[in-house]
């Protein structure tokens, strides 16, 4: 089903956190472009097929003079229809670079941990301290830099763990997005000039019928 | 980064030192009333141990520590480690103190990497500071000064979010990252490759309030359950049976964080493998810090914080190696790679007379005697006596 191909060194080693890599495909210039965090760094690799490494650099959030740089918590590639943006996300905020040509967009002052793109807008869940459970909705325009938050969606009292989303065109998918959080509830939406929630699933409580455990003598 | 880092750096790294220096001093013991004047006994070991540890948890010092900020560079807490593994009639040479800090740091790195959540991380702090009020159980008021830290850490951690300890999390393995050194005895039982990489286990307890993998169910927009489906996931976990105690006693559950060392386990490492995170350690100390001048007052502040006491009387320094043999604790700093952080550090930081007096009066309150290395007067400055480490 798979087949390894060449292993592409990086400079740096990879942070341990969740999904640290995010993978860009560009087939029309024979491109794979690949994003990992590394401490207060994303580090950015480029390969041609067969993975052969073509370049690498090293991208940080940028920060006020004097000011330490934030550790990264996430790098990904985000493909809307019109544009390609590299978004940086650390705990002070979400930063975002153009693929060409580059530009900073500081949004958010709140911190965010990004998730997919859907036809034009982003889910972002939010990120606090407090792990709060809300979803951000961003509007990305065509062009120009003014992503701007258009919507914020509660339905979670914990934190939000993932999503995922289809862009819902036939007429008897009702659904196109759905939310899960720690608790091990789902939330699903619905997309309209308002983000609708339509159900609540709580998924938590099930599992496997346990094995039996093994007995074994002394401490 | 998250601001809440220090203690329970430095809480873990300091319960780490004490387990190695418990075992090592064991290693060596001389019944009493064989010993040599210059040999270790057990009313020796249970000295030292008392003097570092009511070091560690002097009133003034945890006070300072538990101040929001940002962690300290890797050199400045060596020193500070430097410091307090001086806080006894014990003596370490470099090569020691060397490979004593090598062990503490991997072994924590080992024990946050494993951590089944982030915040379990407190477990880990707990087992430590369980395992050292053991260690002093016969000296009440030092019991209570550890419990009183303790105390702090349920008020401080306590009521933190799951969120705020992922970032603490990550900013201590960001603290860690790219240190690979070989601890024989994590190679022995298997927890690390012998590239350095620490293995995840596949087995075991899931984390507490997760689910054990191995079931997917669908659900129809409705939320009605439609079709199940099992999956193999080729480990072999099993249900968490309970959660760990965060109270001041209790049962932590979790194995992380309690002393691995034995008398019978000899404690090595490997350092051949340190020599290739030098040449990025090095670039790290080349280019100018522009916080260390922020650094270096903060970690003033906290050693003037630190009350170290002055051997007694015509005492001879005991010195403890933690090699198997002198020969080879003197082969190894023969071999000491010219790029260890201690040699001479240029840090730019403008000369602030006042300060720097201030400064030097508290690093002067902590001068031990018979340090040949420290024969510099009490008048230098900070900055002077940071360049000779």
């Amino acid at each position: 089903m798979f087949r390894r191909e060449r292993s592409i060194p990086l400079r740096g080693s990879a942070a341990a956190l969740c999904n640290n890599l995010s993978v860009l495909q560009l087939p029309v210039h024979n491109l794979t472009h690949f994003g990992v965090v590394h401490g207060p760094s994303a580090q950015l690799v480029s390969a041609a097929p067969e993975g052969v490494p073509l370049a690498q650099r090293q991208l940080h959030a940028k920060e006020r003079a004097g000011v330490s740089l934030p550790l990264i918590t996430q790098v990904h590639w985000c493909v809307l229809p019109f544009r390609i943006l590299l978004v940086l996300t650390s705990h002070r905020g979400i930063q975002y670079r153009l693929c060409l040509p580059e530009e900073l967009l500081p949004v958010a002052t709140s911190s965010v941990w990004v998730r997919g793109p859907r036809a034009g807008h982003w889910e972002v869940l939010e990120y606090k301290g407090t792990w709060s459970g809300r979803v951000l909705v961003f509007d990305v325009p065509a062009k120009g830099p003014n992503i701007v938050l258009s919507e914020e969606l509660a339905g979670h009292l914990t934190s939000v763990t993932d999503i995922a989303s289809e862009h819902a065109q036939e007429q008897d998918c009702i659904a196109d997005m759905v939310t899960a959080d720690d608790s091990g509830l789902l939330c699903v939406w619905r997309s309209g000039p308002e983000f609708k929630l339509l159900t609540r699933i709580p998924g938590f409580g099930y599992s496997l019928r346990p094995r039996t455990p093994l007995y074994t003598s002394g401490s | 980064m998250s601001m809440r880092t220090l203690p329970l750096l430095f809480l873990n790294l300091g319960g780490e030192m004490l387990y190695i220096l418990d075992q090592r001093l064991r290693a060596q013991n001389i019944p009493g009333d064989k010993a040599r004047r210059d040999e270790w006994t057990e009313v020796d070991r249970k000295r030292v141990l008392h003097d570092i540890i009511s070091t560690m948890f002097n009133k003034n010092f945890i006070e300072e520590l538990f101040k929001p900020q940002e962690l300290y560079s890797k050199k400045a807490l060596r020193t500070i480690y430097d410091r307090l593994a001086h806080a006894s009639i014990m003596r370490l040479n470099q090569a020691s103190m060397d490979k004593l800090y090598d062990l503490m740091t991997m072994a924590l790195k080992y024990q946050v990497l494993l951590c089944p959540r982030p915040k379990d991380v407190l477990l880990v702090t707990f087992n430590h500071l369980d395992a050292i009020k053991g260690f002093i159980r016969d000296n009440p008021a030092l019991v209570h000064l550890v419990d009183e830290t303790s105390q702090q850490l349920i008020e401080a951690y306590g009521g933190l979010s799951a969120g705020e300890f992922q970032l603490i999390r990550q900013t201590l393995l960001t603290f860690f990252q790219d240190l690979h050194i070989r601890v024989s005895i994590f190679l022995k039982d298997k927890v690390q490759n012998s590239n350095g990489r620490f293995v995840l286990p596949v087995s075991g307890p899931v984390p507490w309030e997760t689910e054990v993998p191995g079931l997917i169910r669908m659900f129809d927009h409705k939320g009605k359950e439609v079709k199940r489906t099992e999956f193999r996931h080729g480990g072999n976990y099993i249900a968490a049976l309970k959660e760990g105690s965060f109270e001041l006693y209790g049962d932590r559950v979790l194995k992380l964080g309690t002393n691995m060392y034995s008398a019978n386990r000899p404690v090595e490492t490997h350092t051949s493998g340190a020599s290739k995170n030098l040449a990025s350690q090095s670039q790290q100390s080349i280019a100018p810090n522009p916080l260390a001048k922020e650094e270096l007052n903060f970690l003033a502040k906290l050693m003037g914080g630190m009350e170290i006491r002055k051997p007694s009387g015509p005492e001879p320094g005991f010195r403890l190696n933690l090699f198997t043999t002198d020969e080879e604790e003197e082969q190894a700093a023969l071999t000491r790679p010219e790029e260890l952080p201690h040699e001479v550090v240029n840090i730019q930081a403008t000369q602030d007379q006042q300060r720097n007096q201030e400064l030097a009066r508290i690093m002067g309150e902590f001068e031990v005697t018979d340090q040949p290395r420290w024969s510099a007067s009490k008048g230098d400055d900070l900055l002077a006596m940071m360049d000779e480490l």
